[in-house]
């Protein structure tokens, strides 16, 4: 491109993260995945491809998946996302990471994040995948551990487990 | 693999924008989607000095349904066209496509104005653009002016857009009425781009065959339509057999070979997968409420 040379000016952006206004001052060019690791040191966003293929980086904006390495930091502003560290702590895990981790649906967990993120938004609109659904869920994720098994049986794994955990909720309300 | 730095635009209007994009002129990209700019800036491939980002312009993420056709904003995702009730009832063509854009991941963020704007001959909806006839809608600081998709498309990657023009809407022409619609694709995994993949419509009277048209994803470098209505015009859909357009569509393409699929391969893809999709637009011609089979 033609033109003078762009001089970087920092941007203050403040997106609300896991329910928490996060505030950084940030060039520009600052992906939503390198603001969210770098900026507010929130590391379990993982970065694999930075071209939309891995799915390593998803993230709930707004509360759908979306690839956080595809969205500036800027843009996000004013918008609300949802990271991995925004599904449950290692005490109180929530249904989908408590299903990976019964199921072995992780090797080496680089991709988990985005799996756990993809998964938690695709049950809450489809509850009761089919094996078939399931692996199609998932189709936009790349791992190059587990060969895939161990996620497509998580992904029912945890459906299973938001329906008793839904049934809970409502014993206990009656 | 970072952005070079660019100036951030975040106009409210539209009337902001295009002055936006009227003032830096060469300089400057629309940023909608991201899902196809952003990797080009990630990989450097495209280094604009300015974006202007259409995030929180007001009035651009409506969907209109007219006796018409189908009136899609600028900031219309893919997702929610997709989901839209009313679009798919007046055109199912469009979620019977959009189901092969990407995933759904991705389609979250897409827009299908950005899509049509990028003209990727390897995108879905340039050529459901080009099979509904339709028109992109255009906004610049100088006025206003309306592009048929025919003169929209000019080569692989490249439109007649200029620089400081926005898109500010796309018009998918509906069909007529007895028209059933079909959009087959082979790809490696699904959500992939397609190694071949044909749109179709077909229109039944009478139980007769009036029309029928083709277009191509991956297989043309910019959105066509192929009329094959000749030989089957006149003819009982119920009797017809589609393979009939077989050279009609092998004279009609000369895909490229590339490393997911040799030319010749795409040919043999687009001849069969067309047969498949006439088939399928002409079984849903029959049916009421037509092209409305299982999307
Ligand atoms: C992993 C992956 C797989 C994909 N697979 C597919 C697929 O199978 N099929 C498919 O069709 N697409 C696919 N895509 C691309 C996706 O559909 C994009 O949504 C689409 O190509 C661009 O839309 P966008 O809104 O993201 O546009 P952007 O990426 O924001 O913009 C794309 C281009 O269009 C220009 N532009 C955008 N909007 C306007 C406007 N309103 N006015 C003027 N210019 C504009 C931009 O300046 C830019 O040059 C894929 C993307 C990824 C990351
Ligand atoms: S890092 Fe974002 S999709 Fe791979
Ligand atoms: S667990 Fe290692 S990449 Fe998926």
């Amino acid at each position: 491109m033609s033109g003078d040379p762009v001089v970087e000016e920092l941007l203050d952006v403040t997106v609300t993260v896991n329910g928490v206004p996060r505030h950084a001052r940030v060039p520009a060019r600052r992906l939503l995945s390198d603001f969210l690791r770098h900026d507010l040191g929130l590391t379990g966003t993982h970065v694999g491809c930075e071209h939309g293929v891995c799915g390593a980086c998803t993230v709930l904006l707004d509360g759908r998946p979306a690839r956080s390495c595809l969205v500036f930091a800027v843009t996000a502003q004013a918008h609300a996302v949802t990271t991995v560290e925004g599904l449950g702590t290692r005490e109180a895990m929530g249904p989908v990471q408590r299903a990976f981790a019964e199921c072995h649906g992780l090797q080496c967990g680089f991709c988990t994040p985005g799996f756990l993120t993809t998964v938690t938004a695709y049950l809450e609109e489809h509850p009761h995948p089919t094996q078939d659904e399931a692996r199609e869920a998932i189709s936009g994720n790349l791992c190059r551990c587990t060969g895939y098994q161990n996620i497509v049986r998580s992904v029912l794994r945890a459906a299973e487990l938001r329906e008793a955990a839904e049934a809970d909720a409502t014993a206990g309300d009656s | 693999m970072k952005p070079a730095p660019f100036v951030h635009h975040a106009p409210r209007t539209v009337d902001e924008a295009t002055s936006v994009l009227a003032d830096v002129g060469h300089d400057g990209k629309v940023l909608a989607g991201g899902q196809s700019l952003v990797p080009m800036l990630n990989m450097r491939l495209a280094t604009p000095a300015h974006l202007v980002d259409l995030d929180r312009v007001a009035g651009l993420d409506g969907v209109e349904v007219t006796a018409d056709h189908v009136r899609v904003g600028a900031l219309v995702r893919h997702a929610d066209l997709e989901r839209h009730e009313q679009a798919y009832a007046a055109l199912p063509l469009l979620r019977q496509a959009l189901r092969h854009v990407a995933h759904p991941v991705i389609r979250n963020r897409g827009t299908t104005v950005g899509s049509i704007a990028h003209a990727d001959a390897a995108g879905e909806m340039p050529s459901v653009l080009a099979l509904c006839d339709g028109v992109v809608e255009v906004a610049s600081a100088t006025g206003a002016r309306e592009i048929p998709w025919h003169d929209f498309f000019l080569g692989p990657l490249e439109t007649s857009l200029a620089p400081e023009e926005l898109a500010v809407a796309v018009r998918f022409g509906r069909l007529p009425a007895g028209t059933g619609t079909a959009f087959v694709e082979r790809a490696r995994r699904h959500g992939d781009y397609a190694l071949a993949g044909v749109g179709a419509a077909v229109t039944v009277a009478d139980g007769t065959v009036t029309r029928a048209r083709l277009t191509f994803v991956s297989v043309t470098d910019v959105p066509t339509v192929l009329d094959v209505t000749g030989p089957f015009a006149g003819r009982e859909q119920s009797s017809v057999d589609w393979s009939g357009a077989a050279e009609l569509v092998a004279a009609a393409v000369t895909p490229e070979g590339d490393i997911h699929a040799t030319a010749e391969y795409r040919r043999m893809l687009a001849v069969e997968l067309s047969r498949i999709a006439l088939a399928e637009a002409a079984a849903r011609s029959a049916a009421p409420g037509s092209g409305r089979g299982a999307a």
